[in-house]
């Protein structure tokens, strides 16, 4: 019998993994790949709620589609910016691009 | 009942090994595939959690979409990264550290706070119900985004263009 906390256990694993990269890919691309992972622990968080959890008015699925929506949008302006990066500094890695450090 | 059980974990085991091979492989593309392989898995959790509407979803737009627009980015920008380049940045004992502690917390909050539900809410046909409830009760946000979704078109666009003068 799967309960809830086996879906919210593996939400909080992938988050965790996600958010270790996050911290620590040097490659900005990689960091736009553990925040999809982060997005995608969030939404099975959000879509195991609304299964488990009463009344069951998809409200959670709902909401999981608007931070699909988001998440794409997210990724075409990052991957965006990545590009005028790369353009101006021929590097992705986040930790050369240090023009606005003191 | 008994078999979804191992469906589970197998799901559960091939998108936690395909989200370990994102964060810490070598080969920047071969991330990116293996991101498609965890996009899967997350897809069939869904389907067991009876949001079919939603795997369809997220196969449409991630797989299909994000996956071949950071394959596009990466095939723009990347260089030939050699063996010895490093791929994580010298913060790693504190990610890993911050990444630990609050692991534990959600898992302590989890153990403590919530019941081990088991029981499924009885649910309607789902993708009737959402188009339905897309357009009642939400259409101001379903709105909203659609204007969010123009805005980050055109943004992109301008960011990414190539300034001639």
């Amino acid at each position: 019998m799967i309960t809830l906390s086996h879906y919210l256990a593996l939400g909080a694993i992938l988050f965790i993994i996600g958010m270790f990269g996050v911290l620590t890919r040097r490659n900005a691309i990689g960091i736009l790949m553990s925040i999809e992972l982060m997005l995608n622990a969030v939404n099975l968080n959000f879509v195991a709620f609304s299964r488990y959890l009463p009344p069951g008015a998809l409200t959670g699925q709902v909401f999981a589609i608007f931070v699909i929506t988001v998440a794409a949008a997210e990724a075409a302006v990052g991957l965006a910016i990545v590009l005028g990066l790369f353009r101006n500094f021929r590097t992705v890695n986040v930790d050369e691009i240090n023009l606005m450090k003191w | 009942m008994s078999i979804e059980l191992p469906v589970f974990y197998f799901l559960a085991a091939i998108t936690i090994g395909a989200a370990l091979i994102v964060v810490l492989g070598r080969n920047i593309v071969h991330c990116a595939f293996s991101l498609v392989l965890a996009f899967f898995g997350v897809a069939g959790l869904y389907v067991l959690l009876d949001a079919e509407f939603l795997a369809a979803v997220q196969v449409l737009i991630y797989v299909g979409g994000i996956t071949i627009l950071l394959l596009f980015a990466i095939m723009l920008t990347s260089r030939a990264s050699g063996p010895g380049v490093r791929i994580l940045n010298e913060q790693l004992g504190l990610s890993a550290l911050i990444a630990g502690g609050l692991f534990f917390l959600l898992i302590y909050a989890l153990w403590k706070g919530i019941p081990a539900l088991a029981i499924k809410v009885p649910t309607q046909a789902n993708v009737p119900t959402i188009g339905r409830v897309l357009m009642t009760s939400y259409v101001l946000p379903f709105e909203v985004a659609s204007v969010l979704l123009l805005a980050a078109l055109v943004g992109a666009l301008i960011l990414a263009r190539k300034e001639k003068d």
